[in-house]
């Protein structure tokens, strides 16, 4: 990786690279500066005050960073299981990882149903035992964000354990440290970044995400209506109010995430 | 390798770029053509651009046609454009299918579409009142009933039960055609429901009762014959005073007007008979 940025920068920057690589910042930004054009900006006041906006950041702030928490612990784990060079079945089971990816994401809310919905596969005993369903519930937002922000996390994860150098791993284990405290003391650190973007990754896929939610959680202002929920009922009506609600969540998550660069991420 | 052969790849790589932004250029200007009327390119292009489908002043049937339609219309409409081509051949059909706002928005901003058909008359106002099309026709009727999974388990009866949170029940949005005539039924019954859920749309609502998880729904009539035998209909007598009706037009841009004003006099004739066998009323 070295080498080629040196020779890059040897040569200076190859036209064949800048060209595309310009018109994809375009593509990217173009989009955002045209929301920014469009959005009713002498109607703020009015919008956000009498919406269901601020419910509805909230609890797609709480939700998201739950789905990322939940994706970490049970992702990084995962990560861990598929990059070591001893795993069996690991393509298949990559194969499989990358599914929420490709499903759209309304069929993934219907497969959560058959699984966790209340005549669902685990959900009809736990509906028998406690009487309660996830369905229509804050837990079922989470779990809705968590399925379709697991795989980012994953990927990012495995790629960055691939990247890492394993001799450190062998020298601690040769001289006496469990497998649970190299994982702990020496893998980890070593692959911070890569966790730390899965992370961001899985977290800013949460905070988007729609179809999932709509199907397993239903749409209830300040249970289970998060931010694109409201925007998509917003566009239905007032489609100004929208691109500004739009606009407010992507402002609050462009904040969050400059906040953890320069909090967190710089660490590593 | 030789250094010839390091300049022919060189050549291949930067040709890409090139004809990647040729092609955009392109799709820009046609953009732009099919965007606005009033550009000299624009209405001189476009007859051509439809070949045979000229909308010469003798209105000749045939070509090709773009039809928006509410997602509720999906099954019927896709029959009667069949039936339309085979009466009239050298047409074609073209549907999309989709939330009647979100296809209203689509024909305010330019979209390329001859005929656009809404699920109720609040959002075809949005198109007429931006002065896309005029004079929209009514071809159907729908009405709402109530979707409770096989066997009714929890015993739903009426409007009722839409108050008793003990059932969990889900309606529309009140922002989308179904939950605004839910939330007229609910007044004119004097009942303030309960519901665990206001759904985007009317499919959404009736996913949740075909999948078990919600006792009812409050859905149009068509959707519980169309579900077949994954939900059940329950009627209710309130449901006779708030009759959604379904307005059709042919869109002022359209490049073939001949054809598209044909369609809109399908639907409403020979294609009735489709309508009103899923369920639709007569208008």
């Amino acid at each position: 990786m070295s080498r080629g940025a040196g020779a890059g920068r040897a040569a200076g920057l190859p036209a064949v690279l800048i060209t595309p690589a310009m018109i994809g910042l375009a593509f990217l930004v173009l989009p955002l500066v045209g929301l920014l054009v469009r959005a009713p900006w002498s109607r703020t006041g009015a919008i956000l005050a009498g919406s269901d906006a601020w419910p509805a950041l909230r609890l797609s702030l709480i939700t998201s960073t739950a789905a990322a928490v939940l994706a970490l612990v049970l992702g990084v784990p995962l990560a861990w299981f598929l990059a070591r060079p001893q795993g069996r079945f690991r393509s298949a089971l990559r194969a499989l990882i990358t599914v929420p990816l490709v499903l759209p994401p309304v069929v993934g809310g219907v497969a959560l149903f058959t699984v966790l919905g209340r005549s669902g596969i685990l959900g009809h005993p736990l509906y028998q035992l406690t009487g309660f369903a996830f369905p229509f519930t804050p837990y079922a937002v989470v779990l809705s964000q968590t399925f379709v922000a697991l795989p980012y996390l994953v990927l990012s994860v495995e790629g960055a354990l691939r990247a890492a150098d394993r001799r450190y791993e062998d020298a601690a284990q040769t001289l006496g440290a469990r497998p649970a405290v190299v994982f702990w003391r020496v893998t980890l650190p070593l692959i911070g970044p890569g966790v730390a973007a899965g992370a961001v990754l899985a977290w800013a896929r949460a905070l988007g995400e729609f179809g999932a939610t709509i199907t397993f959680a239903g749409n209830f202002p300040g249970t289970t209506q998060t931010m694109p929920l409201a925007v998509y009922l917003a566009l239905e009506t007032d489609p100004d109010a929208a691109l500004l609600l739009s606009v407010l969540l992507l402002a609050v998550s462009i904040a969050v995430l400059a906040l953890l660069r320069d909090r967190w991420v710089r660490q590593w | 390798m030789s250094a010839s052969g390091v300049v022919t790849i060189m050549k291949r790589w930067i040709r890409g770029p090139i004809a990647v932004i040729g092609l955009a250029g392109m799709v820009a200007l046609a953009g732009c053509s099919g965007g606005t009327s009033d550009s000299g390119s624009g209405t001189t292009s476009g007859p051509t651009a439809s070949g045979a489908a000229s909308p010469s002043a003798s209105g000749k049937i045939s070509g090709d046609i773009t039809v928006l339609a509410a997602a509720s219309l999906t099954e019927t409409f896709t029959t009667i454009g069949k039936n339309f081509e085979k009466a009239h051949p050298g047409t074609k059909v073209t549907f999309s299918f989709g939330s009647s706002a979100t296809l209203a928005t689509q024909v305010n901003q330019g979209a390329p579409a001859d005929v656009f058909a809404s699920a109720d008359q609040k959002t075809m106002k949005l198109v007429t009142d931006a002065g896309n099309a005029s004079g929209p026709t009514l071809f159907a009727t729908n009405t709402l009933e109530i979707a409770v999974p096989p066997g009714n388990p929890a015993k739903v009866t009426g409007l009722k039960d839409f108050a008793d949170s003990s059932k969990k029940t889900v309606l529309c949005a009140k922002q989308v055609p179904c939950g605004s005539a839910a939330q007229q039924v609910f007044t004119l019954a004097g009942i303030t429901p309960k519901p665990v859920s206001y759904e985007t749309d009317v499919k959404a609502a009736l996913t949740k009762v075909e999948q078990n998880e919600a006792d009812a729904a409050l859905v149009y009539r068509t959707d519980v014959s169309s579900a077949g035998d994954k939900v059940q209909g329950v009627t209710f007598p309130e449901a006779q005073k708030v009759v959604n009706q379904y307005p059709i037009v042919a869109l002022k841009e359209s490049r073939n007007s001949a054809t598209a004003a044909a369609f809109v006099g399908y639907v409403t004739g020979p294609g009735e008979q489709v309508l009103q066998q899923a369920g639709f009323g007569a208008p």
